[in-house]
């Protein structure tokens, strides 16, 4: 058989001891950064990201509630115009009614003034009438007697004739 | 000048000319006690460990939604582990692997570092035990997803067989994706690890002890020369500084390389 010994040098370990020193320090090391130096590190940064996404968060609510605010704002304004213009228009309306009925009353008004005018005008002609048919009566018969010669006056029939007549006449005018 | 060695190179086993795999022997803290694993250089292991536990905790004590300095600095350190390794390979599913790959970056880098720092002056990975124990659970971590997710048989097919392959190249395929991804995958991750820092630590230690021999000699020539060299050391201190921190990146960026591709969708 062949010797399999093989001279390694400085490739073989002085003491095969190192490996396991070796092994057993790093994994000391691992062990404490594991547990406490990378959690620690990693908890920072994740609190960071957290603070900055947070700080823009509420940069953007902030931002929302302005336009919010500004939206309201002109509803609030739009509105108000709006109701300006409602009670202008209802103003002017009314303004309208009240001169209608202004002019309705007036024109109420002159036509009672008109009527009673021409009431007054109807009894006074009614009342000139009375007279005249009195004094047409006694001048007419007056006359007839003058004419005759006797005096008719006292006569109730000739008074009725008289009246017939004129009423007569009062029908064939109307 | 004979104190510029124990200054520059204080954990090596052996710092006689030449410097050899044997200057990486560890030394045992107590000796005599047939316990040679407690060694310096576990110790320095145990060391690092430690500290990468303290600065994470101080880092994420008491953290706060407006970051202070320390925190502030603490984010800057997670974050390019969150978000150009995590999130930019792994995607939305990051979150539960971020343990895993925070303590593999920053273990493997305090380590790294210690090549350059004082006291220790010496890289823990340059030990290849320790590369083999992160590389095997690396290994462990993604075969684990995959297994979890697509159940063992589906994931073995999916890891061993792309999509497209004619019948007649199976025999040839399907070993090489499963050498490819089950054996070469953790024997590189450990090997890519180690070698960058044996290979610079080495250079040092040529320049460090070479350079103090140099000086020793009472030569003026080759103590001038012996001067540059310790003055170089510096230099290649600033390229293992480099070569550190992106040892310890590529290592994690396999690793999120290597569990995407373990719970990957087939197209």
């Amino acid at each position: 058989m062949l010797p399999l010994e093989l001279n390694l040098g400085p490739l073989l370990p002085e003491h095969l001891s190192e490996i396991f020193v070796g092994i057993a320090l790093f994994l000391i090391v691992w062990f404490v950064v594991a547990k406490k130096v990378v959690p620690m590190f990693e908890a920072t940064y994740a609190e960071r990201t957290e603070a900055i996404a947070g700080g823009i968060e509420k940069a953007e609510r902030a931002q929302a509630q302005a336009a919010a605010a500004l939206k309201e704002y002109q509803e609030k304004l739009a509105n108000a115009r709006q109701e300006a213009a409602d009670i202008r228009a209802q103003a002017q309306a009314q303004a309208a009614d009240i001169a209608a009925e202004i002019k309705a009353q007036a024109a109420e008004e002159s036509q009672r003034m008109i009527a009673s005018a021409k009431q007054a005008i109807e009894a006074e002609k009614a009342a000139a009438l009375r007279e005249l048919r009195g004094e047409i009566g006694g001048l007419a018969t007056n006359l007839a007697g003058r004419l005759v010669g006797e005096s008719l006056e006292d006569d109730d029939r000739i008074r009725r004739s008289v009246d017939r007549f004129l009423d007569e006449l009062d029908s064939q005018k109307v | 000048m004979h104190n510029i060695v124990p200054l520059l190179l204080p954990l090596e086993g052996d710092t006689s000319w030449p410097p050899s795999a044997a200057s990486f022997n560890s030394r045992p803290l107590f000796p005599g006690l047939g316990i040679d694993w407690v060694n310096n250089h576990m110790m320095q292991a145990v060391i690092g460990a430690l500290l990468v536990i303290a600065i994470w905790l101080i880092f994420s004590h008491r953290q706060t939604v407006v970051p202070g300095k320390r925190q502030f600095l603490g984010e800057m350190a997670y974050n390019l582990v969150r978000n150009s390794i995590g999130k930019e390979i792994l995607g939305s599913e990051f979150r539960p692997f971020m343990p895993y790959l925070v303590a593999i970056i920053s273990f493997i880098l305090v380590n790294n570092l210690f090549g350059e720092l004082f006291l220790f002056m010496f890289p823990t990975f340059s030990k290849i035990g320790y590369a083999y124990g992160l590389a095997l659970m690396s290994w462990l971590l993604y075969n684990a997803v995959g297994i979890k997710k697509y159940g063992f048989g589906h994931y073995m097919k999916k890891m061993t067989l792309p999509d497209g392959v004619p019948v007649g190249l199976w025999i040839l395929i399907i070993p090489l994706e499963f050498i490819s991804n089950f054996v070469t995958r953790p024997i590189t991750l450990a090997l890519r690890l180690f070698a960058n820092l044996f290979a610079g630590h080495l250079v040092i230690m040529v320049f460090v002890i070479g350079g103090t021999m140099l000086i020793e000699s009472g030569t003026l020539f080759y103590a001038a020369a012996g001067g540059v060299s310790i003055l170089f050391s510096f230099a290649i201190f600033a390229l293992e500084l480099l070569v550190g921190c992106l040892q310890a990146y590529i290592f994690t960026v396999l690793t999120a390389q290597y569990v995407s591709s373990a719970i990957a969708e087939e197209h």
